[in-house]
């Protein structure tokens, strides 16, 4: 192990401070005693428990988590479609256009998105609910969904789709069973992309939800505004260590993959 | 014994399997295939060879059904195809990539196609056990794509576009990935697959040597025409103009001016202060008509002296010499500038080597060692 220059010592300590002092304030602050959040008064797993008895943020915790689902899978059938047409429609008329206009929604400000999406619900007189709340994320995260998506077809050996073909598989028994099983870690990564900017999406949701229907990010934000109590604390805390959790798994999960396919290549090279 | 010979081409009567009927393709304003012509008969190796770009790809994405004809057609068995998708073909393709499938082990890959016939389970075992018996492939049914070598995948793609028998096999560029050692090897197997089982074969390749190697007909093309279709033999030993000539081989080529000297003899005038070549050609040629000489450099013979019954001999001295183990290449340049490539065979240790540069030698050929070519 090389000992770090002083130097790099203070850049590591100074980003990672900045990056996580204050989530580290908070998950200390969601085990306080106090009701107070800038005090402390020792240690306590009690706002977890007011978190279970709280049916409001129960509730919304389900309806984001029914959103989430919803939407990001809505959102991966549409976005490997239009990702699928894009890449290998060849050079229909008006291509540059449509692919120029999936990726525009990328840039567009979330307030307009919201606001757009809104006037379209009063418009055709929907309710506004889970339902258009599925919509709306549905809309803006297909357009990631099918970033990643064609990055993976654009690197896709035609000739595998052409052997299928060859060997007498119809389109889209081609698609079903040679496309779609190898680029399945893209699509399982753009479906998850959307499902955590579902998640944590507040500007949008904020105009297209209803009195029935409030996602998880509303209910904080609205919360917050009437003052921090440690249950926001503690809610924070699970979906930090939900997302951790998630991520590190899903890191462990893509290098063991990664180790396994190097050693059976390198035992494949000694048989030769 | 010459009643065994297998060349359905010289028979007037047989059918041949594979027509292109005057096919032109286009790809917007580039001509890929142009007007061509050409029928390939059952159980041939018959070989696509030409530079890249020549159009022999397109040839066979037409024969596969992942292109069609801008104009004529291409008949299976006396059947129009052009409108037949590839899934519907009885023509299977063989990949430059292979193009295995990733996510499938080698027995399932070989399986992929009869699957999708709802062959039934126990024919279909069957089959694939069969297909892994003939490229010896049973110890590695259970890899995956990317855990076997080159050598190995090169066969299962074989394997996979064999088992569902197409009356028509298609290779593109198999053996390209290889190295030469094991290339060469892989040339006598495929010969052997096909041999065994029956199967028309249609390779597409720019390596000469193996479309030589593994062909019963070979056609060069150049830009989307056939230049020649016939025999290795006749490819290589009467070219039908310079491009074949300069395509297949070695070749040193003088352009010169004929003059009939008796039947089927010419002589030919080709530089100043250099005696006149003499050259015997089936085909004609009007006195003072420009020709090229197309002589191979294994035919021309490399002495010290003038040989007595020499018929063609010029003088020289050896500019360079290109030793490559068994043959030694000289390259000897004439008085005019001209140089010409002598070939011989290595029968003796290089330190007893006859000559070595700047030495004056003479080169001397027969009247029928070269070919005579309009153009």
């Amino acid at each position: 192990m090389n000992r770090l220059s002083w130097f790099n010592t203070v850049s590591l300590t100074l980003g990672f401070a900045f990056l996580y002092i204050p989530m580290v304030i908070l998950i200390i602050f969601s085990f306080n005693e106090s009701k107070l959040v800038t005090v402390w008064a020792g240690f306590s797993t009690k706002w977890y428990g007011e978190l279970m008895q709280n049916q409001a943020f129960l509730d919304a915790a389900w309806v984001t988590l029914r959103v989430a689902v919803f939407s990001s899978t809505l959102a991966t059938i549409l976005g490997t479609m239009a990702a699928y047409v894009m890449v290998r429609g060849g050079r229909f008329f008006g291509r540059t256009l449509f692919s120029g206009m999936i990726y525009a929604p990328l840039v567009m400000p979330e307030v307009i998105t919201g606001l757009s999406l809104l006037l379209l619900f009063i418009g055709i007189g929907l309710d506004r609910g889970i339902l258009t709340i599925v919509l709306a994320h549905t809309t803006f995260s297909m357009c990631y969904v099918s970033v990643v998506v064609s990055s993976r077809l654009v690197t896709f050996d035609r000739s595998l789709e052409e052997a299928a073909l060859d060997l007498g598989c119809s389109p889209a028994q081609a698609f079903r069973l040679v496309t779609l099983p190898i680029i399945a870690p893209a699509v399982i990564s753009g479906w998850l992309l959307a499902f955590t900017l579902s998640l944590d999406d507040l500007v949008i949701a904020s105009f297209t939800s209803g009195p029935s229907a409030t996602t998880l990010p509303i209910k904080i934000f609205s919360a917050v505004r009437l003052g921090v109590s440690p249950e926001i604390n503690a809610l924070s805390t699970i979906m930090i260590a939900v997302v951790t959790v998630g991520v590190i798994s899903a890191s462990l999960v893509s290098k063991r993959a990664m180790v396994r396919q190097r050693q059976e290549e390198q035992a494949a090279a000694r048989t030769e | 014994m010459n009643s065994t010979v297998f060349a359905p081409w010289d028979d007037p009567q047989a059918k041949p399997l594979i027509q292109f009927k005057n096919v032109t393709k286009r790809f917007g304003g580039f001509t890929a295939i142009d007007n061509l012509s050409l029928d390939i008969f059952e159980r041939e190796f018959f070989a696509l060879l030409g530079p890249s770009g020549c159009g022999k790809t397109t040839m066979m994405r037409m024969l596969a059904g992942f292109e069609k004809p801008t104009e004529g057609h291409i008949l299976l068995s006396g059947q129009d195809i052009d409108p037949v998708p590839p899934n519907k073909r009885a023509v299977n393709m063989m990949f430059q990539s292979y193009a295995l499938f990733p996510h499938l082990n080698v027995w399932d890959n070989i399986a992929f196609g009869l699957r999708r016939d709802n062959m039934p389970k126990h024919d279909l075992e069957d089959r694939v056990e069969e297909m892994l018996r003939l490229t010896r492939l049973e110890k590695f049914a259970r890899r995956k794509p990317h855990q076997i070598s080159g050598g190995q995948r090169q066969r299962v793609a074989l394997a996979r576009s064999l088992a569902k028998a197409p009356k028509l096999l298609l290779l593109d560029e198999p053996l390209g990935a290889l190295d030469k050692k094991l290339r060469q090897d892989t040339q006598f197997e495929l010969m052997d697959i096909q041999e065994k089982t029956g199967t028309t074969f249609v390779i597409v390749t720019h390596d000469q040597e193996e479309a030589m190697t593994v062909a019963s007909r070979v056609a060069v093309m150049d830009q989307g025409k056939l230049m020649q279709v016939a025999t290795p033999d006749r490819i290589y030993e009467n070219p039908n103009s310079v491009y074949v000539a300069d395509f297949i081989g070695d070749v040193n080529i003088i352009q010169g001016r004929a003059t009939s000297t008796g039947a089927d003899t010419y002589r030919i005038d080709w530089a100043e202060g250099q005696p006149p070549l003499t050259a015997t050609s089936a085909s004609r040629f009007a006195d003072g008509q420009t020709c090229h000489l197309a002589i191979r450099p294994e035919k021309v013979t490399i002495s010290a002296e003038r040989p007595a019954d020499a018929v063609n001999a010029v003088q020289g001295k050896v500019h360079d010499i290109a030793y490559l183990g068994n043959l030694s290449t000289y390259y000897v340049e004439l008085s005019n500038g001209i140089i010409i490539k002598a070939q011989t065979a290595n029968t003796r240790r290089i330190s007893r080597r006859s000559f070595t540069w700047e030495d004056p030698v003479w080169l001397s050929w027969t009247a029928t060692a070269a070919v005579l070519l309009a153009d």
